[in-house]
């Protein structure tokens, strides 16, 4: 693990096409997981997410097995599960159990798939945890089209989205579609979570689509400006990940995962100071109730 | 002039209870109108169907300019890590419903939002998270955001509930003054007239789909209520407060009681 520090070689592990391409389908994901952070928080699906990104897992198994490219059995997992959920998990009081139980169905037959396939440990691994080899050209066309595609209907249906998720009782008053619009958010995520099992494994692409988001919303109320951090954390995150696994060579997502709770750990100091230092200069401000999150 | 909002000889039915019926009401623009009776008479049923989100049974509700209204709801709790500001909520009031990102006009959105939070006294907190807000900060927020795209017509569902005395005060006040200085008419769905008895221009009484229209005078009267409610009912002006005693017989559980649920 000491090689970390060896940035000779890691300079070196740079100049290679396959670790370019990597570091480009990062920044693409670190792009989409940002952009879809914050309401994914706003909506408190980060266990959804998760469902979907197990069952992405077990698409991926099942393409594994079947001979097909992994990135296309992981959007299909993915978007089943995203419409599943979005279609069964409808009141809040249920979603978690509903979640739950979709949710280890699939791991259950990811493994039973996995199980069956007689090839390399390394594909099987790779799925779980992120395995940067194996994202050639054409997998990469792949993601840049998709990601355009899911960054384009964001983009359209982004207000009252973001109106549904934080004022729903008001937006269902002015007429927004709040049923439509969160099944067509939850297929959004189903991709972008698809295109994350590639670099970041299964198992923790959560760490890119929930981890910056949660570190951002603890700095600002404004959505906005949490969606701005939420990027450039994800950023940082997914490209960082990748640069330090180069050296010592081991898997992307245990550094992504470790960046972006060392973000989320430093942002919620910063909160929490802050919060504090307010409460301390101002008590006449309104009310802001004791942060002890 | 045209008036603000035009019902005539509307009804609503809930499969095959009749909420109300023949209902004719014309409210002028500037005019502050007490809708009250007790749960489940369709008060909030009304609302729904002056927001466009039901029809009519029968007959015709329509707002005289064809603009959407504005729309104040109760209070409710919001988490208090919720990443929105006050600004960001007044903002969704204008234009939240509208596909896109909102990235064009931002200035202008701005600017507009600026002005009705000072004109509601809300710059101190507008730019704070609105679930770190106390219940009477939201609710001036909420006119904001009810206000922000200039309605014709205001529609309170139950704006003061849950509000402390002087919060209830405040917050009456604004809406009327806001009415006042705009023209804009109000619809105000309430159980406890007295916060707004001074404001009131009529009343729109509804218990178990009968209704009673008319000046608070006339409708708040023992003789009105006791043959609305078809039981005995008193009513009791005490310094300047009404007091209605006898209602609770009239009470009906089972209909919905907010507007989305």
């Amino acid at each position: 693990m000491t090689k970390i520090f060896d940035f000779g070689l890691t300079w070196q592990l740079l100049n290679y096409p396959f670790v370019l391409t990597a570091l480009l389908a990062a920044a693409v994901l670190g792009l989409v997981a940002g952009m879809l952070g914050p309401l994914i928080v706003m909506r408190r699906m980060s266990f959804a997410v998760h469902g979907t990104s197990e069952l992405a897992f077990t698409g991926a198994a099942a393409a594994l097995l079947v001979g097909v490219g992994i990135e296309f059995g992981a959007l299909a997992g993915a978007v089943i599960a995203a419409l599943l959920l979005g279609l069964l998990g409808g009141r809040e009081s249920d979603r978690d159990s509903v979640i739950g139980a979709i949710l280890s169905f699939g791991l259950g037959l990811g493994v039973l798939l996995l199980w069956f396939y007689p090839g390399r440990t390394v594909n099987k691994f790779g799925i779980l945890v992120g395995q940067i080899v194996s994202i050639e050209t054409t997998n990469i066309i792949v993601l840049l089209v998709a990601a355009v595609v899911v960054l384009l209907v964001l983009a359209v249906i982004y207000r009252p989205l973001l109106f549904a998720s934080v004022d729903p009782h008001v937006a269902a008053a002015r007429g927004v579609p709040a049923r439509t619009l969160s099944v067509v958010f939850a297929v959004l995520v189903g991709v972008a979570t698809a295109l994350g099992v590639q670099i970041v494994g299964a198992l923790l692409v959560v760490a890119l689509m929930v981890t910056p988001a949660a570190a951002a919303t603890r700095l600002t109320a404004s959505p906005w400006r949490a969606t701005l951090l939420t990027v450039v954390f994800a950023e940082v995150s997914a490209l960082g990940g990748i640069v330090l696994s180069l050296a010592p060579g081991a898997p992307v997502s245990a550094f992504v995962t470790a960046i972006s709770f060392l973000i989320y750990l430093v942002c919620r100091v910063v909160a929490y100071r802050r919060d504090r230092a307010a409460r301390v200069t101002s008590p006449d401000a309104p009310r802001v109730a004791s942060v002890a999150h | 002039m045209t008036p603000a909002v035009e019902i005539s000889q509307a009804s609503l039915a809930f499969g095959a209870r009749m909420l109300w019926s023949g209902l004719d009401l014309e409210v002028a623009p500037g005019e502050f109108v007490a809708i009250l009776g007790p749960n489940g008479s369709g008060k909030t049923s009304l609302l729904k169907v002056l927001l466009g989100l039901r029809q009519p049974s029968s007959g015709s509700v329509r707002i005289g300019s064809g603009r959407p209204p504005g729309y104040v709801p109760q209070q409710r709790a919001m988490q208090e890590a919720l990443t929105l500001r006050g600004v960001d909520l007044v903002g969704l009031g204008l234009d939240g419903h509208r596909w896109g990102t909102g990235l064009r006009g931002l200035r202008e959105r701005r600017r507009r939002v600026a002005e009705v939070v000072e004109a509601v006294g809300a710059q101190a907190y507008a730019k704070s998270a609105v679930g770190k807000l106390s219940g009477g900060e939201q609710q001036r927020l909420r006119v904001a955001q009810a206000l922000v795209g200039e309605p014709d017509v205001l529609l309170c569902d139950e704006p003061l509930l849950s509000l402390d005395l002087a919060h209830q005060r405040d917050v009456s006040a604004l809406i009327d003054k806001r009415r006042r200085d705009a023209g804009t008419a109000v619809l105000f769905v309430t159980h406890e007239i007295n916060p707004v008895l001074p404001y009131v221009d009529r009343v729109l009484y509804l218990v178990d789909g009968r209704f009673r229209i008319g000046e608070p005078d006339e409708v708040m009267t023992t003789k009105t209520l006791s043959e609305l409610y078809r039981t005995k009912i008193e009513v009791l002006r005490v310094g300047g407060q009404i007091h209605i005693a006898g209602a609770q017989s009239a009470l009906c559980e089972d209909e919905p009681h907010h507007v989305a649920s």
